[in-house]
């Protein structure tokens, strides 16, 4: 690739994180208006072109570094660009901003915090990705968390405001964990680097030390057994916010995992058979509990449990084709859940209710979201020719490489799964008989979570009218709102059809994981970079 | 040993005081979760060596205080503070709002009555 590797590395990866977070003063400063909502569109989409530049360079496995202040690799901060980074990187910039665009059409943009917020959090989420240092991680995931328990209690309900106190709670436990490791970690080996961490997991002292941040990265992932917080929490924010956090801050987690799994871990080790049990565990409980919710993003959110569980039980199995599936399967549901949870939105802005009993065939008046519903519910379950069933492949694959038969098995039993979850949405909400013809009783429901009832907060904070208006059944709903889902379902459907170049790139990714040599080397500083 | 103990001791407490429920022992027991942590991070750095590194040309490395961990501690407060006081000020809000309207009946969310606060 003819791209000047000394100009990336030196301008581009830090801008990465710097970029937004000063974007984000600006568009504090600005307020909001027309220039601000511009902003917040243009920064993602001017990372996914840094994504697009990255993946260019090291598509053959070339490793880009930024060592901070030019101090010798291995004493500084690195910044590093590989393709896995580069990827997520990608992923998180699209998912970013299809969600700005459906949240400023549902009207959250007229609130001053909204956009600045939410830059500095995908600056956290950019520089988690880029960051070759433990400790750094730490702080890029705080800086991701920060403003995310600001947008969790914005609607000032006492609903929302539990919900913000129980994730904040649950996220200062993490992170308080994930700190005594580092401690840990420090203590018995001098570094937190990660490359010079790298393969000591072998070392019975420093695979304790290092398991604490896994146990403390599982939690934030929402692994079983640590995942009854995520669908307590996440459904009630708004929409976008459900969707950006889904996309985002679930993912570090993931993200993390993978990258220390992979690197500090050999395969087979106690820590990565505790990661496979809690994956599996992770893949059947998910999915019942997806069952058992009653609400669009209940079930959406007790899905991602289980999806969790099938991105990460690649890691530990089979090496570079498990890692390769790791990777497929992050990107696939990164913008499979994303595109659901925009259409669930758009249901609940504009019906009024997120609650499967009182919806029902809306498929006949608003046929383009339900369409963007069916690809992304078909591509969830992993039919042909969606990204899912290529992801769902090369999980299975992988663990047939790995002789795992549990792994095997419950893959495709969960499937099923899946497949109800979806059909109960998809004869709930979109298919089925409209709500007129089903019981009108309008009794309270103990989790209501309406977002109709997005009342004015006590802080006064500027609220989205349109949701308060009860909508009429056969109003056109509101195309900014149906868009994203649908382009996020049709990305799925092409990468579907024309996968090879993912996989391709999928299959560096996971080789380069597996041996991270070249990552190491570049990192440190002792090999070319 | 001064300091495993004392870990131990504040990690015991902390952990005990989150797991009584209320709001006000929830955010102490983090505090003293928080300090557990960065008492971890300090003993990381080995507290035999005590002198102040950097700034004097003659010591030598054996002696001179390890700055990483303390730069770790620093940052890690400074963190843990800021989520402390908005966690305080979310249960201010909380107390304040389920005070107005007592009635409303949240069956997801299992938390502790505020009254404790």
């Amino acid at each position: 690739m003819n791209i000047d590797v000394t100009f990336l590395s030196t301008w581009v990866l830090p801008a990465v994180f710097l970029g937004p977070l000063i974007a984000a003063v600006i568009t504090f400063v600005l307020g909001a208006g027309a220039i601000t909502r511009y902003i917040g569109l243009l920064v993602p989409l001017g990372v996914f072109v840094v994504a697009v530049l990255l993946v260019l360079t090291t598509m053959d496995g070339q490793v880009v570094v930024s060592q901070i202040a030019g101090w010798p690799g291995g004493v500084s901060i690195a910044f590093v660009g590989d393709l896995l980074s580069a990827l997520m990187l990608g992923v998180s910039a699209l998912l970013v901003f299809t969600s700005m665009v459906f949240a400023f059409a549902a009207g959250l943009g007229i609130e001053r915090w909204f956009v600045p917020t939410v830059l500095i959090m995908t600056a956290g989420v950019y520089g988690a990705y880029v960051t070759a240092d433990l400790f750094n991680l730490f702080v890029m995931i705080e800086v991701a968390l920060l403003p995310s328990y600001i947008l969790m209690s914005r609607r000032g309900t006492l609903t929302s405001l539990r919900a913000a106190r129980l994730y904040l709670i649950v996220n200062l436990t993490a992170s308080t964990l994930f700190l005594a490791g580092l401690g840990a970690v420090y203590g018995v080996t001098g570094t937190v680097n990660m490359a010079a961490l790298a393969g000591l997991g072998v070392l019975p002292v420093v695979g304790i030390a290092t398991g604490v941040i896994v146990i403390a990265l599982m939690l934030k992932a929402a692994l079983v057994p640590t995942h009854s917080w995520l669908p307590a929490t996440y459904p009630y924010t708004s929409p976008a916010i459900t969707a950006l956090f889904s996309g985002l801050l679930t993912k570090i987690g993931v993200y993390a995992l993978v990258r220390i799994i992979s690197l500090i871990y050999e395969p087979g080790q106690l820590v990565t058979v505790i990661v496979v049990v809690a994956c599996v565990a992770s893949m059947v409980i998910g999915v019942l509990g997806a069952l058992g919710e009653g609400t669009i993003r209940g079930v959406l959110t007790f899905h991602m449990v289980s999806q969790v569980g099938y991105i990460l039980v690649g890691v530990v199995l089979a090496g570079a084709v498990g890692l390769a599936a790791v990777v497929f399967y992050l990107i696939h549901h990164t913008i499979v859940k994303t595109s659901l949870f925009l259409t669930g939105g758009t249901v609940e802005h504009e019906e009024g209710t997120g609650i499967i009993r009182r919806l029902g065939g809306l498929a006949r008046a608003h046929p383009i979201a339900s369409f963007a519903f069916l690809l992304a519910a078909l591509s969830l379950i992993g039919i042909p020719p969606f990204s899912g069933f290529w992801a769902k492949l090369g999980v299975l694959n992988a663990a047939v490489d790995a002789g795992s038969v549990v792994v095997f098995v419950v893959a495709l039993v969960v499937s099923v799964g899946t497949l109800g979850s979806m059909l109960k949405l998809g004869s709930g909400v979109f298919w089925g008989s409209p709500k007129g013809a089903r019981d009108e009783e309008d009794e309270e429901t103990p989790s209501d979570v309406t977002v109709g009832a997005e009342t004015v907060g006590a802080t006064g904070l500027a609220i989205d009218v349109a949701t308060e208006v009860e909508a009429p059944p056969v109003t056109k709903w509101r195309p900014l709102l149906v868009f994203p889902g649908l382009a996020l379902a049709l990305v799925s459907l092409g990468i579907g059809l024309y996968p090879e170049w993912l996989l391709a790139l999928a299959d560096t990714a996971g080789e380069s994981l597996a041996d991270p040599v070249a990552y190491v080397s570049a990192v440190l500083g002792s090999g070319p970079s | 040993m001064t300091l495993a103990i004392a870990v131990g001791f504040l990690a015991a407490v902390g952990t005990w005081l989150i797991v009584r429920g209320g709001a006000v022992r929830l955010i102490l027991g983090f505090i003293l979760l928080g300090h557990a942590a960065n008492l971890v991070i300090i003993a990381a750095g080995g507290t035999f060596r005590r002198e102040a590194p950097l700034v004097n040309d003659q010591l030598l490395a054996q002696n001179a205080a390890d700055p990483l961990p303390q730069a770790f501690v620093l940052t890690a407060i400074v963190i843990t503070f800021g989520v402390t006081v908005y966690l305080l000020s979310l249960v201010a809000r909380t107390a304040k709002q389920s005070s107005k309207t007592e009635d409303e009946t949240i069956g997801h969310i299992e938390g502790q009555e505020e009254a404790s606060s």
